[in-house]
């Protein structure tokens, strides 16, 4: 008779990098970390994936920088932020201290940027791997951006891999013809794991003014409406790729993210979600421990990639 | 832990699209400033995703009340809560009015444009401990908009009103109620919430007579803890100017600091 579990071992292995358990909060969605200090222990996340970050502080794209659409949000916010300096100077000293994996999403006008990003980072501590943003939508014309095509993600992955000191995970975009390229460019040129998937480029018109509802006209839609697209391009990729598939795109329980996880992805990201509920990584967290208890499951690992085809 | 899960709505009142919530949480009750707002759930299960934005009504040791009126999908779903019912609230969240010090036994103006008098009433009855005397300056489309005249009357707040159709009260928008106001006495502070045209023509005024003021400013907000970068609003920074947070900096700002669009 088969014994139940008392306690679920939640710990996933990116193979650079060991996690507390599978579940990370996606960039642009969690701040810098701190800003949800008041809601939840950080150190019970598996990790925190920064705020993109530009050399410098930057502007961002004027409001409207949000809309609601149905089970989804569209944001052109435009990677306001405030640079890498002030991101070492005020929030890297106290995320050091928490004991969770600190992924930092690394952003970059062209190829130079994201060089000097790199290269500022590489001198501080307590960061574990980098997340290459190759993939925001809402910050050149039209979503461009090196995700795009296979030979510009390639390029910039290699340049990046050559000389950062710690790993690096390719973020890609799901605005593409076949996202199984593009992840494989970025594998062939050494990327350490893939994340995906980034928001869709989406937009909303207002009826009365006919005017398109942000300021940007596009944005990237994310939430629980991309959800199954997002569950299949992982299922795609982590069926092609050796790499480790990090997964997201609509996570908003603990049920959702074993989805991604039996489809293949070795861990995955918590983003929208964490704007409804501050708390939500966590609560996603404790769901997926539950699930694990009523299925005799012991070790959380033992689900990533068993999904039944045949 | 500011989240309240399952606070319960202990009163609902109604005046035609307008509302009033009361919510027993006593420990955002006690922590909650005029000017301050919470993030409220209005479903479960994905539609609306997003929390709204209210600003807080009132405070006390109870709990909170809210005033809102139905503004959207959001809003309206919310709108049928019933007495008894649970309500998830985030707060009390952003930076609120200020008082300042040295304006004991003046008057202060408040001036409301439609549901951008919701925050005033809690502010009206903390400027009356504080020693000031609130003149609330309440405009509307028309007599339906202005809902809680009667509720500052109640509590010994003056009130005068303006209504865009001349249904009550003075004939016209509340920003000429206002110059009319000051021009007869200048107040010790301007506050103010209201749509953005009010509050730009009202920030004119203020400017002009030299009357120091603040502003809640209003947005679509993705989370309400300054993670989504989305509420912005340009304002008057050390490096000249930039886009800067309504849910973390604000939502009340001073009147000098704001650029209007």
């Amino acid at each position: 008779m088969a014994v139940t579990p008392r306690t679920v071992d939640l710990g996933v292995d990116l193979g650079f990098l060991k996690l507390r358990n599978p579940v990370l909060t996606a960039s642009g969605t969690f701040g810098y970390g701190l800003e949800f200090e008041p809601y939840l222990d950080l150190a019970r996340l598996g990790g925190i994936v920064v705020k993109g970050l530009y050399y410098g502080p930057r502007e961002g794209n004027p409001p409207p920088r949000l809309v609601e659409t149905a089970s989804g949000l569209i944001n052109a916010i435009g990677l306001q932020g405030v640079g890498v300096e002030a991101f070492a100077r005020k929030a890297l000293p106290k995320l050091r201290k928490i004991d969770t994996a600190v992924i930092v999403n690394v952003c970059g006008a062209d190829d130079d940027e994201y060089a000097r990003v790199v290269e500022f980072l590489d001198r501080q501590e307590g960061i574990d791997a980098y997340e290459l943003n190759i993939s925001c939508p809402n910050v050149k014309k039209e979503g461009a951006c090196p995700a795009l095509s296979p030979r510009t993600t390639y390029d910039l992955v290699k340049r990046i891999k050559a000389q950062s000191r710690r790993p690096v995970i390719t973020k890609l975009s799901p605005n593409v013809t076949s996202i199984v390229e593009i992840a494989q460019a970025a594998e062939e040129a050494g990327a350490d794991a893939v994340a995906l998937v980034n928001t869709f480029l989406a937009m909303a018109v207002d009826l009365e003014t006919r005017r398109p509802k942000l300021g940007n006209v596009y944005g990237g839609l994310s939430g629980p409406a991309i959800k199954p697209i997002a569950l299949r391009m992982v299922h795609q990729v982590a069926s092609r790729l050796k790499v480790p598939v990090i997964g997201m795109g609509g996570i908003m329980i603990g049920t959702d993210a074993l989805e991604f996880l039996i489809a293949g992805a070795a861990a995955v990201e918590v983003g929208t979600a964490s704007f409804v509920d501050p708390d939500a990584a966590v609560r996603i967290v404790a769901g997926i421990e539950r699930w694990c208890l009523d299925h005799m499951v012991a070790a959380v690992r033992e689900v990533i990639g068993t999904l039944k085809t045949s | 832990m500011p989240i309240e899960r399952h606070a319960c709505l202990s009163d609902v009142q109604i005046w035609g699209d307008h509302f009033h919530f009361v919510i027993e949480a006593p420990e955002m009750g006690r922590a909650a400033r005029p000017g301050q707002f919470v993030m409220v759930k209005v479903a479960d299960g994905g539609f609306p995703l997003l929390r709204r934005p209210l600003g807080i009504h009132n405070a006390n040791e109870a709990g909170l009340e809210l005033f809102f009126k139905i503004a959207g999908q959001g809003t309206e779903i919310l709108s049928r809560k019933k007495r008894g019912d649970r309500i998830d609230l985030i707060g009390p969240l952003g930076k609120g009015f200020t008082v300042p010090a040295e304006a004991k036994g003046k008057t202060a103006y408040l001036v409301g444009g439609g549901r951008g008098i919701a925050p005033l009433y809690f502010l009206a009855r903390e400027l009356q401990e504080a020693g000031l005397r609130p003149l609330v300056l309440y405009g509307g489309r028309c007599l339906t908009d202005i809902p809680l005249r009667e509720r500052f009357e109640a509590a010994g707040i003056d009130v005068l009103c303006s209504t865009d159709d001349g249904s009550f009260g003075f004939a016209g928008l509340v920003t000429e109620l206002a110059a009319i106001e000051i021009g007869r006495e200048k107040p010790a502070m301007i506050y103010a919430c209201g749509p953005d045209p009010m509050m730009k023509a009202l920030a004119a005024v203020a400017a002009e007579s030299g009357v120091p003021s603040e502003f809640s400013l209003e947005s679509v907000m993705g989370c309400g803890v300054g993670a989504c970068w989305g509420c912005v609003h340009r304002v008057k920074n050390e490096a000249g100017d930039g886009w800067v947070k309504i849910c973390e900096e604000g939502p009340v700002f001073p009147g000098e600091r704001i650029l209007w669009r």
